[in-house]
């Protein structure tokens, strides 16, 4: 009997490319609404996240006495922060945040724009988004921007500049997956930087139909922040990634009315 | 004098400086960046920035964050 022999598949080096820095992983997560600083990190840490989002607040609020640091947590010099203009709801007060988490990270100057409209929904508001970008990008900052699934507003921001487009799947926090595929896949196609999904993946199929349609990667917080158990919601989400990748990559079959038979037809015994 | 730090009055002696206000909020050894009257004073600066009565003063640092809008 022949020895079988096992071979590795072949996988070339498929990085996410934002702004000329590779990245080997896809998935992007926040590092809010996380029971304590443990559950952040070992959270996080299952992800296999490199790129983080941090939110700038008034030193007085948003941290409990005596609980660490998130930056002695979740080193600068071993994730990529990506400071995060969240709760902004005009484009001069996103520039004043990201103005600030440049001076706070050293001059670090990759940021997600994100300027909201509405409370209820958090939709994007995309007339100061445009115009926080615009300011931004002349400043210096290298722009990944949340915005809304249409197709016409993310190429704009693409030709003004940003390095990453990141259309929201469904509202912020909803859970409720990919609400338009098409818009996500017409946004993908037209586009020549990353395109992410920001925003509205529940579970870790939503996050494998986003990179199935083609987008760079996911950015996702409450979807692990809030799972019951997050740390396995986010290994759940880091195979979910690779795999909508892969999945991608392969190139699925078409998809058929009929059955098409997996046997070969000839050399039956049987009548 | 008056200034006006994180949105809260505060009185604090004529004179002072961003490192004397840091110190005295008891921040010396954490990371953070100011912003003055809406413009930034970096870290560097803060022994020479010398605050004027009704400054308006930030002082922010990162928190864990997402798409979710900790307020």
């Amino acid at each position: 009997m022949s020895s079988v022999m096992k071979t590795a598949i072949p996988r070339t080096a498929d990085p996410l490319l934002i702004d000329g820095v590779e990245y080997q992983s896809r998935l992007l997560v926040g590092t809010g609404k996380y029971k304590d600083m443990d559950e952040t990190r070992a959270a996080i840490e299952a992800s296999g996240a490199e790129i983080i989002t941090v939110a700038i607040r008034r030193t007085n609020i948003g941290q409990h006495a005596g609980e660490p640091n998130l930056l002695d947590v979740l080193p600068p010099d071993r994730y990529t922060y990506l400071p995060n203009t969240a709760g902004c709801y005009s484009a001069e007060d996103a520039v004043r945040t990201c103005r600030l988490a440049r001076e706070l990270l050293d001059g670090h100057n990759l940021v997600k724009l994100e300027v909201l409209g509405d409370e209820k929904t958090l939709f994007p508001d995309i007339t100061q988004t445009l115009e926080a970008a615009g300011t931004l990008i002349n400043d210096g900052f290298k722009v990944m921007v949340y915005t809304n699934d249409d197709p016409i507003i993310a190429k704009r921001l693409e030709e003004m500049g940003c390095v990453a487009v990141m259309p929201l799947a469904a509202p912020i926090g909803s859970g409720l997956g990919i609400r338009n595929p098409y818009n996500i896949l017409t946004i993908v196609e037209n586009a020549s930087v990353p395109i992410l999904v920001d925003a509205g993946v529940g579970c870790a199929s939503d996050a494998a139909i986003a990179m199935e349609l083609g987008c760079g990667g996911v950015l996702m917080n409450t979807a692990i922040a809030g799972a019951q158990n997050p740390v396995l919601m986010a290994s759940a989400m880091k195979k979910a990634i690779e795999a909508g990748r892969e999945s991608f990559l392969a190139g699925r079959i078409p998809r058929k009315r009929f059955a098409s038979a997996s046997s070969p037809l000839d050399g039956t015994f049987f009548g | 004098m008056e200034l006006i730090i994180n949105g809260n009055p505060e009185q604090l002696p004529e004179g002072i400086n961003a490192a004397e206000l840091i110190e005295r909020m008891g921040l010396a050894n954490e990371r953070l960046a100011m912003e003055v009257n809406r413009e930034i004073v970096p870290r560097s600066s803060f022994a020479t920035h010398i605050f004027t009565a009704g400054d308006h003063i930030e002082i922010v640092r990162a928190i864990g964050g997402g798409s979710v809008t900790p307020r």
